[in-house]
């Protein structure tokens, strides 16, 4: 049974001066325990619908299930990252990475030893004292994942959480995510522009054209990269196959964007 | 070697820096000391009308004596306990203003063109209305000091209530916060910058509040002792009020810059 469904789910932000869809007719369903990826041109509608899905936003259109129930405030079992990392520079990090078990009433002393626990397998016990500015772009990163995680959500979305930073630190991080959060056997939803990092960390990719954002194709990553680390399977040779397949359809998108518009 | 180089250079930077400091300070004490002693000098030699500008020698003869018979004091903490109130009350119930706002659109978008004429308005024409709504007493100056800052705390930190990255109250929202724990946890800590610089705003504005209520009604205070000495036209007591007010205002507004420092070391 899928864990998250979404039922033809739209979009559309009205204003004084015109109404915009950004998203139309979503449908898809994941299954506990699946990684997924959304790839998609800037202004498709990707943070809306993670924000859709955390239950932030109520979709205009169509409805949002979690395990059969319909998700209208935001879920406990779901954890949501945002587009930059949002610590509180005004509180230290262990008190950013406790602030979701003191909303949820879980400030427990076992809950939150695990989230310390967390920041130590991140690599990053030395920081609690420290407040955010002290930390690099990384760091805070890992520390915003912590965050995410203390509240041991089922579900993860990941909205381009690797965009701000350098390349090198970006695929260690990959390897970092992508393994605690398969040790931790969560399901998982990662917005992201870079091709290579949705084939390496993901079970399935959706692909998302844009004005208004529709579901344009779902790729099935083959199992041979799958049980791969990102990094390893950024080297196999199943990767650029599927890389080509991914870049051509996304290249289909852009012209008919481009008629579009021409039109 | 060349590390050696390095440390020589910063060392003559950091003296650089020590030097321009001393220089400054030099130079200020000396406006200070030139401005003290030809105002005393002029006095002294009749080019400036000793009855209306007194002297500094004179000032500080009386300052000593009505330091000595303790009425000082009384005037000078009754003035301090009345400002600080203000001020603290200002800010208090402006920030709780800007927090119902915030709270509720609907009553800032009412309550938004009634706040423009409110902060246009000076405040101190309130005055006599006060003290007849209130009564001649301690009450209706700390209701000037209140009502000369509110509003325009009000306005200033509910700007900033809504400047706060909606993003932060997002994450708020995801861990399943409500609009107190957002309030809580975003909104107010994200605006003590902003309070803190309307406190100091506020430093001043309470300073005038209350010597325009002490001039108004009261029997005693700094801006009753500037009053009476007017009336009698002892000019010494004018101004030797005034400085007392110019150094209490400038200790405030250090305290509440010290308390900045303090509170908000983490806020970038
Ligand atoms: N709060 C809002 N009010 C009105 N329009 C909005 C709002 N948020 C997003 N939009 C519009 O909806 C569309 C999708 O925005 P969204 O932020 O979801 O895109 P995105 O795919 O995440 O883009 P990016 O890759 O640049 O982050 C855009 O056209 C945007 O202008
Ligand atoms: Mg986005």
């Amino acid at each position: 049974m899928a864990f998250l469904q979404l039922k033809s789910v739209g979009q559309t932000y009205f204003s004084r001066t015109s109404a915009t869809t950004a998203l139309e007719d979503i449908s898809l369903s994941i299954n506990e325990g699946e990684f997924t990826s959304i790839l998609g041109p800037s202004g498709c509608g990707k943070s809306t619908l993670l924000s859709i899905i955390a239950g932030l936003l109520i979709p205009t259109a169509g409805s949002v299930m979690v395990n059969n129930k319909p998700v209208n405030h935001p879920h406990p079992k779901i954890g949501y990252m945002l587009q930059q990392d949002y610590l509180f520079p005004w509180k230290t990090i262990e008190d950013n990475i406790t602030l979701g078990l003191k909303l949820r009433n879980q400030n427990t002393d076992e809950h939150i030893q695990g989230a310390f626990r967390l920041l130590k397998e991140i690599g990053l016990e030395h920081t609690k004292s420290k407040y955010p500015s002290e930390l690099s772009g990384g760091m805070r990163q890992r520390v915003a994942l912590v965050r995410t995680l203390a509240t041991q959500p089922k579900m993860l979305l990941l909205d381009e959480p690797f965009s701000a930073l350098d390349y090198q630190t970006k695929l260690k991080l990959e390897d970092l995510v992508s393994s605690t959060l398969k040790e931790h056997g969560k399901t998982a939803i990662l917005v992201t522009h870079d091709i290579g990092e949705a084939i390496a960390m993901s079970d399935n990719v959706i692909l998302l054209s844009s004005n208004p954002g529709r579901i344009f194709r779902t790729f099935k990553i083959p199992k041979t990269l799958k049980s791969l680390l990102p990094f390893e399977a950024r080297q196999h040779s199943d990767f650029s196959a599927t890389f080509q397949q991914i870049w051509e359809e996304l290249e289909h998108i852009e012209q008919n964007d481009h008629e579009q518009e021409t039109s | 070697m060349s590390k050696m180089i390095t440390n020589k250079k910063h060392l003559e930077f950091l003296l650089a820096i020590k030097k321009e400091k001393r220089n400054i300070r030099i130079v200020q004490l000396l406006i200070f000391l030139s401005f003290f002693s030809m105002w005393e000098i002029s006095s002294i030699q009749g080019w400036i009308n000793p009855l209306l500008f007194s002297s500094p020698s004179k000032i500080w003869s009386l300052f000593l004596e009505k330091a000595s018979d303790g009425s000082l004091y009384i005037h000078v903490a009754f003035t301090l306990g009345e400002t600080v109130l203000g001020f603290i009350l200002g800010t208090l119930f402006g920030t709780l203003l800007a927090a119902l706002l915030w709270w509720s659109p609907f009553l800032s978008k009412v309550l938004d063109p009634y706040l423009v004429v409110l902060n246009a308005m000076p405040k101190v024409a309130l005055g006599p209305i006060l003290i007849v709504a209130i009564g001649p007493n301690f009450g209706s100056i700390i209701a000037m000091g209140v009502l000369i800052s509110v509003i325009i705390t009000t306005l200033v930190v509910y700007t900033a209530f809504q400047n706060v990255d909606e993003n932060y109250v997002k994450v708020v929202r995801s861990f399943g916060g409500d609009k107190k724990q957002c309030f809580k946890e975003v909104i107010l800590p994200a605006c003590f910058p902003s309070i803190i610089s309307s406190l100091k705003v506020n430093v001043g504005l309470s300073w005038v509040g209350v010597i325009v209520g002490e001039f108004l009604v009261s029997k005693q205070g700094l801006g009753y002792m500037i009053i009476y000495g007017f009336q009698v036209f002892n000019f010494t007591l004018v101004l030797m009020s005034l400085l007392i007010i110019a150094v209490m205002a400038t200790l405030m507004y250090q305290g509440v810059e010290y308390l900045e420092s303090k509170l908000i070391k983490h806020h970038s």
